[in-house]
């Protein structure tokens, strides 16, 4: 105590006291306080205000001010209460949402959305009903799965996707200008999202019933799939028979007729 | 220095001159009263009167054939020197590389053996005349002569017994090959056919669960917008041929609608468990297996040749050459809540045939 008291007209002492007098205090409020909204809990609630702006200004033309929908008049949306926050980064974190016009099927295109700005939308969209969250990393990461499970995933993806997604997941046509599109670069978790959610004609896969480690098992597959150079050569966008045949009638054919053509052509002659 | 006078053009002209007055003498007059204009007027190529040209052209034909043995070659060196798995601009590089040295080679010889064709080897026309197919007369008088002489002396017209005793032998020989075609298969009578194609190995209390890794699937897991491609619990029990049999009969898709969005008639109310509906696979077309759906409209669209089947009404056809709606098969919950078969199928599943009895198919309401 000899130190602190022979110490104590020493000019930074009132100050010193000051600083030690808050802390105390401050700790005793964080101890004593009512435990009112958590942190996090109060960021939630911020982005989920940051999400309504948003909301209002880039989807509530389609979809209504609070995600009611419209049904009825030219530009139509459907409503979004429980459409879940997975959808939400899946139609937005691919740019197909917000649409730029009225058309049969939403397009990939640019996403203009900073992770911050579609997290916020998400978290808005979550509000409205329970749906699908964004899934875990965890979930959707291939990284670690056998080569069993990878060749599992392949009998589950030609079973249930390719009918419409095309034997090595190249996309495929469906009626009146809808089309099951390319799996090419499309990334872990958006093909995750897309089977929880069911987007567009989509059906759901939930993980009720396509048990998440399946979906896994999927992902690891197209990745392996998609990783594989072509032995073969041109493969013509692997589409099978129709640009192969496209391919064999036009520059195959075409060019033996050239050929011929060429053989039994006239030269020139000397005068 | 060019020569203007063709080589060897004495010759040829002579010859020309004699094919024109042939073809004038057998020119009918009634049949082409146009005469034929002949042969154009033979003008000679650069290569006739220039030997530079000649040179030239003889120059790329041998250059095409001397790159020949070098592409032959580097087809060897890359055959031993490429790695099976080397990558090339997203392709096997080994491949690649075997497939242009070899198929520029072929290329080149037959580029070459053309241009040698078309600018060196000599030029002059020639005409073949046609003829009719049939023979002269001689030719079918002399023949029938000999087939006459022929049978006289094999004695079948005096001894009749030696031609039908043969004709009965080679007739006989068609019975043994008739008779093996029963080997194709089982004979389809109605009793065969009701216990083969038109059977299934759903029946009453088969859980449905998920094709692939036999999952049994729960009623409340099931989300509205649900497609699961799915087979009966029991099909596990077959190996082989078997299996592969009942596979291609008794795959189903389960699919999950609002209730409110979709028809259903009145007496396949306990056919379905709170909008969960169960259909066969089966294309009633040919028989490819479908589950192209679509979640928003119902539609189920058949990849070979488009047929569509809503299945929010049935699974009647709304598109395409499909004859018959979609077969259904009730379902109910057990008493854990998983999906089961209420019954089998109650028509036969799969593809349209002459004999198949189409009394029992829904027709809409």
């Amino acid at each position: 105590m000899r130190f602190l008291s022979s110490r104590r007209r020493h000019p930074a002492a009132k100050a010193l006291l000051l600083v030690l007098g808050l802390f105390v205090m401050g700790s005793l409020y964080a101890v004593l306080a009512p435990a009112g909204q958590s942190s996090a809990d109060t960021g939630t609630s911020q982005q989920v205000e940051e999400g309504r702006a948003l909301f209002a200004v880039g989807c509530s033309s389609c979809h209504g001010l609070n995600g009611e929908g419209q049904s009825s008049g030219e530009i139509q949306g459907p409503p979004l209460a429980g459409v879940g926050a997975a959808s939400v980064e899946f139609q937005v974190g691919t740019g197909r949402m917000p649409m730029a016009r009225p058309e049969a099927q939403a397009p990939v295109k640019q996403n203009r959305y900073t992770p911050e700005e579609v997290a916020a939308l998400a978290a808005f969209v979550a509000t409205l009903g329970p749906g699908p969250e964004i899934p875990d990393p965890s979930q959707y990461d291939p990284a670690g799965l056998s080569e069993e499970e990878i060749a599992r995933g392949g009998e589950l993806f030609r079973t249930n996707c390719s009918a419409c997604h095309n034997f090595e997941g190249a996309g495929g046509a469906l009626p009146g200008g809808k089309y099951a599109p390319s799996l090419y670069g499309v990334s872990n978790q958006h093909i995750y999202e897309a089977l929880i959610t069911g987007p567009q004609q989509m059906p759901v896969f939930s993980d009720g019933v396509l048990k998440p480690e399946d979906k896994r098992a999927i992902i690891a597959y197209l990745n392996t799939l998609h990783e594989q150079p072509s032995q073969g050569g041109l493969e013509l966008g692997g589409l099978g028979p129709v640009s192969e045949g496209l391919w064999g009638w036009i520059v195959g054919i075409g060019g033996l007729s050239a050929i011929a053509v060429w053989i039994a052509a006239k030269g020139t002659k000397a005068k | 220095m060019t020569d203007l006078t063709p080589r060897n053009s004495g010759h040829e002209v002579d010859d020309q001159a004699q094919q024109r007055s042939e073809l004038e003498t057998v020119r009918d007059v009634e049949r082409y009263p146009v005469p034929d204009p002949g042969l154009p007027e033979h003008l000679p190529r650069l290569s006739d009167v220039d030997e530079k040209a000649a040179d030239r052209a003889t120059r790329q034909v041998a250059t095409m054939f001397g790159l020949v043995p070098v592409l032959a070659i580097l087809f060897v060196v890359i055959y031993f020197a490429v790695p099976r798995d080397a990558v090339f601009l997203g392709q096997n590089a080994k491949n690649i590389g075997l497939g242009i040295t070899a198929g520029l080679a072929l290329m080149l010889i037959g580029i070459g053996a053309v241009q040698w064709g078309r600018q060196l080897m000599d030029d002059h026309e020639m005409v073949d005349h046609r003829h009719g197919a049939a023979s002269t007369k001689e030719d079918v008088e002399y023949v029938l002569r000999e087939l006459d002489a022929g049978t006289d002396e094999s004695g079948i017209r005096r001894r009749k017994v030696l031609g039908y005793s043969l004709g009965g032998a080679l007739a006989a020989l068609g019975l043994p090959l008739i008779v093996s075609f029963a080997d194709l298969g089982p004979w389809p009578t109605k009793r065969v056919r009701a216990a083969t194609i038109e059977e299934t190995i759903w029946k009453e209390g088969i859980r449905l669960v998920h094709d692939v890794t036999y999952e049994p699937i729960k009623a409340s897991e099931m989300v509205i917008g649900q497609l699961v491609n799915a087979q009966p619990e029991n099909l596990q029990e077959f190996h082989g041929t078997e299996y592969l049999q009942e596979k291609a009969k008794a795959s189903i898709i389960i699919v999950r609608m609002d209730p409110n969005d979709i028809k259903i008639p009145e007496e396949r109310r306990d056919w379905q468990v709170g909008g969960i509906l169960c259909y066969s696979k089966i294309c009633t077309h040919v028989g490819c297996p479908i589950s192209l759906w679509e979640q928003q409209t119902h539609h189920l669209l058949c990849p070979c040749h488009q047929s569509t089947f809503d299945l929010g009404d049935s699974g009647l056809v709304v598109f395409g050459p499909a004859a018959r709606a979609l077969p259904q098969l009730p379902i109910t919950t057990d008493a854990e809540g998983y999906l089961v078969a209420r019954d089998g199928f109650s028509v036969p599943v799969g593809p349209s045939y002459f004999e198949r009895d189409s009394r029992g198919d829904f027709k809409g309401e």
